[in-house]
């Protein structure tokens, strides 16, 4: 029985892991992290979703009668362009934070900007 | 002319002076005759337009339909007319008192001073003959917010505080009660075009009327009832021409005018009656005449104490709307006008007392009568008038208003209003008598340097004392008028 | 060509975004920006009679049809919303070249211009796709572009501020793809159309409102509605000012566009209204939201962090009218979008012509304003009218509709509260104008230079200023699409 949802129960626990480092984690580097675990759950229950029982890969072929619905690859492929598109520009947000501040903790951020 | 013209003519003429004074203003002489000017020419037109009226020309003008069923339009009323008639003719007046005053005190930002007036008059014609009750609504609003400069004019920290309490009093009822009560007479009525016996349908339940009385007499800030009075003495920071005419005049009697216009167009003598809240606020109305007056009879300010029994005064005219017979709206709005003469004249000499003398307490003015006894006769005239004693133009109001509510059965009122006329006497008569007859406290050597204060201050005080008297012998005109309110 | 349209809309700030890169020099690169930002106002205008005229466009990506392919649908309400956004960016890109010159390093200004259209195809984008995952591709290309946008801030706290939007941005934005996600297993289509006629027949399974759910949490962190709201304040008051205007004038507006379009437009009116107590709950937040952000807006010292919290109360007044679930609060709710873009484009590009030439936004240093820069003073009080609701200005009219449509339901304290709230904007626009009017100046003599603003930032200031008014005056453009909007949504004409 849960061997059946499998994947989904991995999509929850990335999920809840990704959301826990993003709250719980001071380091900028770190939330950037948990927020790519946090997205690829979403990935990886897309993918899940498309799959159909004992069907192949979509490839277009006569040997084969039972696909996998391709959409959610599609939809999928686009929606990691743009997590990547989203990391890189926090990283990049980062490096500058750590070049005007001297730090990426959370923490010390808040300090210096008190001060 | 056409009658729209005129009408017309009496909101943008004070304009088009905004621009002048602005052109000039590097010329005090010409900037000032173009004030007085354009105040003369204002009140030609609306004489003008009395003539029409009375013979029977009528006006609708719509400017723009801001939301569906809801414009800004115009027409003519009696009781707008009557406003529009006391604003005209005070508004020159004023004018040349305070050219006399400004120049006499040596006030800064004076052409400021000019400009903000005159965009509060164009304000004031366009309140006096509004259609329905958003426009009156709209311009309410702009008046209040035209005047702050001019209550803060000097500048001071005191007068940004008493700004500060004049605007937060002012905004915050009229957005939180008066709009609201706006919007939901829109939504029970449909409308809100000013219709005689009022625009509620049959049927509308009581206490939803009583809620929304109540909303009117509290959210009409202007009018000065208790507990919303604060920001009339907090406005008198303002120089003494602006508390003459604005303060005494055209904002407060905004105020009352608003609420007597609800009362007689919006609801109808009819309805207002049978309202349950209606006897309370009734009583309020009377409670605030009272204390209105005690606690003037506790001020030394003069200006203070002038602003306190305008309050009172104020509430008579309320108390007369809500009694709603029509003797009670006769005597309201004829003391609109009654009272609009006496108070400015009381103004104006404060005024006048200040520039010339520098005083302002009541305490530091016996023995002023023989320095200055033109003031001190016009302040004398002019308080009988607000008593209501003869030879006073005042006496006429008070009695329809005493009349009005006997007929109504609301003793209680009459003794309100009997009471606050001995208060009246005790805290108006002494300061005149005691100018007069009163031993005089500075020494000789400064007393002797006293003298009258401008001529066009004097002049102008002179006038609006002498009205009072005319309103006594002649009041016909003013009564035709406010007669003509109840259809 | 016409029939283009709802395609050109998108794809021409999108195309003008890479050959920004091309042109050289800054005053040119800021005409090639302008003038593409321009072409999509005049394409929004000319969607928007089209709609009058004809009814709802569609249009298949391609030639592919509706289901197979991508549709890019224009209905009243899109068309109004790519109105509002193209506009306010035109005019605000109008205004802003001094100031943007000023506060963007020469280095980055192409790249700024770049993040700019980007932004812009973005918003455009949502509004325009007929098709749920393409409002998430949308979506997020333009927050990641005003991530940039907000991170080219001068103020180190910028980088700061736009990461930390970057964060909670990414997880509302995956939120709304999760909600995507729960729909397509559900229904097997993300065409909006779609799924609006086969939800019903589904609407009684959990995963429906688990999607549900998931799209309006990940719907509200955008619009920063409150207690989602925390991310704004920082990010309005340190990025440029020019992106400041740009983004309160339109971000949010299109999220709120957002909220519309798949609670009543996707889910449909009766699962909205009968499954979730939507309206309790979102009245009850609308109002938290325009009381806490308003209270705590009295105590800025910042005047961008001041009309930032303004914003947020702001659009608690809209998620009241939301929250109403009528035609009348809808279309209170539409109508303010409009009146508040004009009131906050105006009031943050004043600011912008402060910050040229103060350089800060300090109430302190605000002291004596008026006398050295009378012309953007005099637009400071009139935005904040607008803001607190005096009539004949824009936020009178929405107001006024906005307690209409409460009465209308016979909430009285709902209505009491609305205009209770105007009173804190009162509080706050009125310290501005009493330090601009009446404090004396710190600067002592105004022999430091300081003058009134650049006269292209005045122009744009005052077209917007005059739009207030004008609007608040003449009201049939704003409350008749608005109407029909509304009408529309509760049609289901969709």
């Amino acid at each position: 029985m849960i061997l059946d949802l499998f994947n989904y129960w991995i999509v929850v626990i990335l999920m809840m892991v990704g959301l826990f480092i993003i709250v719980a984690r001071g380091n900028l580097v770190k939330k950037i992290i948990g927020l790519n675990i946090f997205q690829t759950s979403v990935f990886v229950f897309y993918i899940s979703v498309g799959k159909v029982q004992g069907g192949s890969a979509p490839i277009l072929s006569d040997s084969i009668e039972v696909y996998s619905n391709p959409l959610p690859h599609v939809l999928i492929l686009t929606a990691i362009v743009v997590g990547v598109a989203t990391t890189a520009l926090g990283l990049a947000l980062v490096i500058r934070i750590k070049e005007a501040y001297g730090s990426v903790e959370e923490d010390e951020l808040q300090v210096i900007d008190n001060q | 002319m056409e009658l729209s013209t005129l009408l017309h003519a009496t909101m943008f003429l004070p304009l088009v002076a905004v621009v002048g004074i602005l052109l000039c203003r590097h010329q005090p002489n010409i900037r000032d005759g173009i004030s007085l000017l354009a105040g003369v020419l204002v009140f030609a037109c609306v004489l003008a337009i009395h003539r029409q009226f009375m013979s029977g020309g009528d006006v609708d003008i719509t400017w723009v339909e801001i939301l569906p069923g809801l414009s800004l339009s115009f027409s003519l009323e009696s009781l707008g007319l009557l406003f529009a008639l006391i604003a005209g003719f005070l508004w020159p007046v004023t004018t040349l008192y305070a050219i006399g005053y400004m120049r006499g005190h040596h006030e800064k930002n004076q052409t400021r001073f000019y400009v903000f007036f005159a965009i509060a008059i164009a304000t004031v014609f366009a309140i006096a003959f509004s259609a329905n009750l958003f426009t009156l609504f709209v311009f309410y609003e702009v008046l209040t917010l035209c005047t702050y400069p001019l209550v803060t004019h000097a500048g001071t920290d005191k007068a940004k505080q008493g700004g500060r309490v004049y605007l937060g009093i002012l905004l915050s009822t009229s957005i939180l009660m008066f709009l609201l009560a706006m919007i939901t007479t829109w939504a029970i009525a449909g409308t809100l075009t000013f219709t005689s016996g009022g625009i509620f349908p049959e049927g509308t339940p009581a206490w939803l009327l009583s809620i929304l009385l109540a909303l009117y007499v509290f959210g009409i800030g202007k009018a000065a009832i208790m507990p919303f009075h604060r920001w009339l003495p907090a406005a008198m920071v303002a120089p003494t021409p602006v508390s003459a005419l604005l303060h005494a005049v055209a904002v407060v009697k905004a105020g009352v005018f608003t609420l007597l216009k609800v009362c007689v167009f919006v609801f109808g003598l009819e309805v207002l009656p049978s309202l349950p809240a209606t006897q309370w606020l009734i009583y309020l109305a009377g409670l605030t005449i009272v204390l209105a007056s005690l606690v003037a009879m506790r001020k030394d300010n003069l200006k203070a104490r002038l602003a306190y029994s305008t309050i009172g005064q104020l509430a008579y005219i309320t108390l007369g709307a809500l009694v709603a017979t029509e003797l009670a709206i006769v005597g309201s709005a004829m003391h609109i006008a009654m009272h609009a003469f006496g108070k400015i004249t009381l103004f104006f000499c404060a005024g006048a007392i200040m520039v010339a003398c520098h005083k302002t307490e009541v305490s530091q003015m016996a023995g002023l009568g023989k320095a200055m006894p033109v003031t001190m006769t016009a302040f004398l005239v002019a308080s009988v008038s607000i008593i209501g004693l003869p030879p006073g133009g005042g006496t006429w109001s008070k009695w329809y208003l005493i009349w009005g509510s006997l007929e109504a059965g609301q003793q209680l009122m009459v003794v309100a209003l009997l009471v606050s006329s001995l208060l009246n006497i005790a805290y108006l008569l002494p300061i005149p008598l005691q100018a007069f007859w009163g031993s005089s406290d500075t020494n000789v050597e400064s007393s002797s340097q006293l003298k009258e204060a401008p001529m066009p201050s004097l002049i102008a005080l002179v006038v609006t004392a002498f009205m009072t008297l005319v309103l006594f012998v002649y009041p016909n005109g003013v009564y035709d008028l406010a007669n003509r309110i109840n259809g | 060509m016409l029939i283009h349209l709802p395609i050109l809309q998108v794809i021409i700030p999108l195309l003008g975004a890479p050959l920004c890169l091309m042109v050289k020099g800054s005053r040119f690169v800021w005409g090639f920006t302008l003038l593409v930002s321009l072409l999509a106002s005049m394409i929004s205008v000319a969607l928007l009679w089209q709609v009058e005229a004809n009814g709802t466009l569609s249009y298949a990506l391609g030639g592919w049809q509706a289901p197979i392919g991508i549709e890019y649908r224009i209905d009243i309400l899109s068309a109004y919303l790519l109105l509002i956004v193209s506009c306010m960016s035109t005019i605000v890109l109008l205004g802003g070249y001094r100031s943007i010159e000023k506060e963007i390093p020469v280095s980055n200004q192409s790249y700024f211009y770049v993040a700019y259209l980007l932004c812009l195809a973005g918003l455009l984008g949502i509004v325009a796709a007929g098709d749920a995952f393409n409002v998430f591709v949308f979506l997020e290309i333009s927050s990641l572009a005003s991530y940039i946008l907000i991170g080219l801030g001068k103020d180190r706290r910028a980088l700061w501020a736009s990461f930390q939007y970057l964060i909670v941005g990414t997880i509302g934005a995956t939120f709304i793809l999760i909600g995507v996600g729960y729909l397509y297993i559900m229904t097997g289509t993300l065409n909006m159309v779609d799924l609006a006629q086969r939800i019903p027949s589904v609407s009684e399974s959990t995963t429906v409102l688990v999607a549900f759910a998931f799209l309006i949490v990940g719907v509200c962190l955008k619009l920063a509605m409150f207690p989602l709201h925390v991310w704004l304040p920082n990010a309005y008051a340190f990025a440029p000012s020019i992106v400041t205007a740009f983004l309160a004038a339109s971000a949010t507006k299109v999220a709120v566009y957002l909220l519309f379009r798949f609670s009543f437009g996707v889910f449909g009116i009766e699962l909205t209204e009968s499954i979730l107590p939507l309206h309790e709950v979102f009245i009850g937040l609308g109002l938290a939201g325009v009381f806490a952000a308003s209270l705590v807006a009295v105590f800025q010292q910042n005047i961008k962090r001041l009309f930032a919290y303004s914003s947020v109360a702001q659009i608690g007044y809209m998620i009241v009218g939301y929250g109403l679930d009528s035609v009348a609060g809808s279309m209170a709710s539409l109508l303010h979008l409009f009146n508040h873009a004009l009131m906050k484009a105006s009031l943050f590009m004043a600011l912008a012509a402060v910050v040229y030439r103060l350089g800060s936004v300090q109430l302190k240093d605000l002291a004596g304003l008026a006398s050295v820069m009378p012309w953007t003073a005099a637009a400071i009080v009139i935005g904040g009218l607008s803001l607190v609701g005096v009539p004949l200005t824009v936020g009178f009219v929405s107001k006024w509709y906005l307690v209409l449509a409460a009465l209308e339901q016979d909430l009285w304290w709902v209505a009491l509260l609305l205009v209770v709230g105007s009173l804190l904007a009162i509080v706050y626009v009125w310290r501005i104008v009493e330090q601009m009017y009446f404090a004396p100046s710190t600067s002592g003599d105004q022999s430091d230079g300081t003058r009134e603003a650049p006269i292209g930032l005045l122009t744009a200031l005052w077209i917007l200023v005059i739009a207030n008014i004008y609007f608040g005056i003449d009201t049939r453009l704003p409350v008749g699409v608005a109407e029909l909007a509304a009408e529309h949504i509760f049609g289901g004409r969709l």
